[in-house]
């Protein structure tokens, strides 16, 4: 697949690897923010050909994973009514609330749909007027502009049987709550590149600026994120805290204005419960008040819960970067994907879930003489 | 009240917060793996079923027979490249072969839903039929059921069969060896991905077409020629993987293979980018990992290429020395990892 | 988050609803994919999709500079002549 296989070429990978092993004179800690890029740096062991001296942690880059317990129940409270059918990306449907996950709704004789797109969730509302269709609207600044799209055209259409359960998050604040905690130890950023070919990268030069670290606006591919990190250590080797735009094939500074335009028209920034972190203030979308009729949680009078985590679980910790997920006492024994304690080992790309699928029960050995 | 008698049956262990059977359960991953281990085996425990191949070798009157059975309740009946029929018919054939087994007689067992058209029907059984004749096995017994309206998803198939073992090998994880050489008999994914084309909410537009095939006429071939063969293993559900670790674990030997040397065709690849999926777990219906000596596999690879269904073999890996039962893998870009189960099916990873 | 794969544009058109939709070419599979938020985009262009929507439109000459800078950096420690041993072991 052209500009995906050619950021895959094993050579071309280990060429930076050696510039960067050449660079690199001092211990650095970098985050990649997204959940997307720790799941491509994991299953391709892009970790595995970095020098000693640089260490990469795992961000809060993952809706799976953030998405707060109360939120889930609410899903799984509209999801069990027996004239709704409840629409959701994949991932969502194993994310324990407190009680269940939609899975279980589905096995109790729930509609819980599988779908690609929020407007598939739309096709459905067409195509099924005597049922009330939801659709789950997670996701970072990416996912918003799609979402936001579902709900005009259903706006459009008169659509009076579907609604959204909103739970988005924003990137920006996330990095500013992270940069400015005590016990942040992030001296540089990988900047998530599909939420910045949205967004553009307006919003990061202050950020770089007020907390002097290196913020690069990375891709997804192993040779995009080898590049990201040579060049955040370059600058950090160099005492520089600028913003760089490593992935320029699909991210301009001012990001796609279309898809901003419609996002505002639609919702609103809010403050929003971050699963494992908590309130962060201005870190998520809801709809506005002129969209409010589009809203599940209204339409079905789902009320708030007070929902606990497991006070065991340190997935906040894992999501800050404070702490890796093999340094929590649960994780493997305790915790496993099959019977999770928090959201991190939930989601496929949530942090701690990779390290269980690729890090068990340590750090591979030299391999044996191949075959 | 003094001690209770000593019932035989054992506590299984309980099924991890799940009060109720989920999807997943039948995966082919970790929970299927669980449900399998904590309540099946111990309620049924003997030495074939201990042997946890795809299916049991029993000896009677002197004969070494292969016994298998699988239940198929694919969605939509018919997919591109086979449908319900011809894939119940090849994955018993299948899972005989596996035990090195050469297969002769099916039973099929059919549950009917009411207000299945007749015409659909007619045409499952002349894929059956069909994928029979194929495959050299004659369906000598069977059974028809139906249930109500809404009960089923039109029709859900079982088929059984026997086959019989013609040599003294025996073929199982147990007989794996360290420097055994994993070979496969083509690129993966195509059934999985044939399906999710088709998938409601899912579909895209593709001209993938399952690899439904009987591997029969391929293992009789590397065994006619005393092929030192050591374990055969069909990868369903759970792709590549979940047969390997499964395998791993069995034997507590590590395997290490190579990513690049794992052929997947661009457009199945492509299908698996854009839902997120993995290739090494995609759901084949016509691809097997054979276990031999390296001195034979170079053998052993000429001779399944010239087998049907076997044009597109390669080596993929090996069996190493060390203990721990992992499947590693060498990735693309030269760096190792540890491949693990999935716990269910994969999830379209949207986000 | 944000899983997004980039695919060309084979064709384009309007559906009943009024939106801009293209069939977009992923190595072999097609999906009908939204065109509304990249208005410039058009058919032979490679835009890179996120559930179900073209979020940008691929820029090949970028795309390439990532080789270009390799290529430098390969050209450069040639004529140092001291290649560092390799990182993966």
């Amino acid at each position: 697949m052209r500009f995906i296989d050619e950021y895959r070429d094993a050579a071309a990978v280990q060429q930076f690897a050696r510039a960067l092993t050449a660079l690199v004179t001092r211990p650095w800690t970098i985050m990649e923010v997204c959940g997307g890029q720790t799941h491509a740096i994991i299953k391709f062991g892009v970790d595995e050909l970095l020098p000693r001296e640089v260490t990469l942690v795992h961000g809060p880059g993952c809706p799976v994973c953030v998405t707060p317990v109360e939120i889930i129940d609410q899903a799984i409270a509209i999801a069990s009514l027996p004239h709704v059918i409840f629409c959701s990306f994949g991932d969502m449907l194993r994310v324990p609330g407190t009680q269940k996950d939609l899975f279980s709704v589905k096995a109790a004789g729930g509609d819980v749909r599988m779908v690609y797109s929020p407007l598939d969730a739309v096709n459905l509302a067409r195509a099924h007027p005597e049922r009330q269709v939801v659709f789950f609207a997670v996701g970072f600044e990416t996912t918003a502009p799609a979402n936001a799209m579902a709900v005009a055209r259903a706006r459009r259409l008169g659509l009076k049987n579907f609604s959204v359960l909103v739970s988005h998050v924003l990137v920006p604040p996330a990095m500013e709550a992270i940069l400015s905690s005590p016990s942040n130890r992030v001296q540089g950023f990988l900047a998530a590149g599909h939420v910045c070919a949205v967004m553009g990268y307006h919003e990061y030069p202050p950020l770089a600026a007020k907390y002097r670290v290196p913020i690069v606006v990375t891709g997804f591919e192993p040779l995009d994120i080898m590049q990201g990190i040579f060049m955040c250590v370059k600058q950090l080797e160099e005492g520089r805290h600028e913003v760089e735009n490593q992935y320029a094939r699909s991210v301009r500074y001012e990001g796609n204005r279309p898809a901003q335009q419609l996002m505002q028209e639609v919702f609103e920034v809010v403050p929003r419960q971050w699963r494992g972190i908590g309130e962060i203030p201005r870190s998520g979308l809801g709809l506005r008040a002129e969209y409010q009729e589009f809203d599940a949680a209204r339409r079905f009078g789902v009320t708030y819960l007070a929902a606990a985590e497991s006070p065991e679980c340190i997935s906040g910790l894992v999501l800050q970067g404070v702490r890796k997920p093999s340094e929590c006492p649960a994780f493997g024994t305790r915790c496993t994907p099959e019977h999770p304690l928090g959201a991190t080992m939930v989601s496929s790309e949530g942090a701690c879930a990779a390290y269980y699928r690729y890090r068990r029960p340590a750090r591979p050995a030299a391999p044996s003489p191949s075959p | 009240m003094n001690a209770p008698q000593d019932f035989a049956l054992q506590c299984p262990v309980p099924l991890r917060d799940y009060p109720q059977v989920l999807l997943a359960h039948g995966g082919g991953g970790r929970l299927s793996h669980q449900l399998i281990e904590s309540l099946f085996l111990p309620a049924f425990k003997n030495p074939a079923l201990d042997a946890r191949h795809d299916g049991a070798v029993v000896e009677i009157g002197g004969l070494r027979l292969a016994f298998s059975t699988d239940s198929y309740v694919v969605r939509p009946l018919f997919f591109p490249g086979g449908d319900i029929g011809s894939l119940a018919v090849h994955g018993t054939v299948n899972d005989l072969a596996m035990c090195g087994a050469r297969p002769l007689y099916l039973s099929v067992a059919a549950i009917l839903e009411e207000g299945v058209p007749m015409e659909t029907l007619r045409r499952v059984v002349a894929s059956m039929q069909h994928a029979a004749a194929r495959a050299g096995v004659q369906l000598v017994t069977g059974d028809t059921k139906v249930v109500d309206r809404g009960k089923g998803d039109g029709i859900y198939l079982n088929t059984a069969g026997i086959g019989i073992l013609e040599h003294g090998r025996r073929i199982a994880p147990a007989s794996v060896q360290p420097g055994d050489t994993i070979l496969l008999n083509g690129d993966l994914g195509r059934h999985g991905m044939a399906i999710m084309a088709v998938r409601e909410g899912l579909s895209f537009e593709s001209a993938i077409e399952s690899d439904s095939a009987p591997l029969a006429a391929l293992v009789m071939a590397l065994l006619e020629a005393d092929i030192d063969v050591h374990c055969l293993r069909d990868l369903t559900r759970g792709g590549l993987a979940s047969a390997l670790i499964e395998i791993a674990e069995a034997v507590r030997r590590d395997m290490l293979i190579e990513e690049a040397a794992i052929p997947v065709r661009e457009d199945v690849r492509a299908a698996c980018e854009i839902l997120g999926f993995d290739p090494l777990y995609v759901a084949n219906e016509g691809r097997l990992a054979v276990f031999v000596p390296e001195a034979q596999a170079e053998r052993a690879l000429a001779i399944m290429r010239r087998a049907p269904g076997g044009e597109g073999s390669c080596r993929i890996g090996q069996v190493l020395d060390s203990r721990d039962g992992l499947l590693k893998l060498r990735s693309r870009i030269g760096a190792l990892r540890i491949v693990d189960m999935l716990s269910g099916e994969q999830l379209p990873r949207i986000c | 988050m944000c899983l997004a794969v980039p695919g060309k544009i084979v064709s384009v058109a309007e559906n009943d609803t009024g939106a801009r939709m293209g069939k977009v070419d992923f190595g072999g599979i097609a999906k009908e994919v939204s065109l509304d938020f990249v208005p410039e985009a058009g058919v032979g262009d490679y835009v890179i999709v996120h559930v179900g929507f073209a979020l940008s439109k691929v820029d090949p000459e970028e795309a390439r500079q990532v080789f270009e800078y390799l290529k430098q950096m390969g050209e450069l420690s040639e004529l140092h002549e001291s290649s560092p041993p390799p990182a993966s072991s």
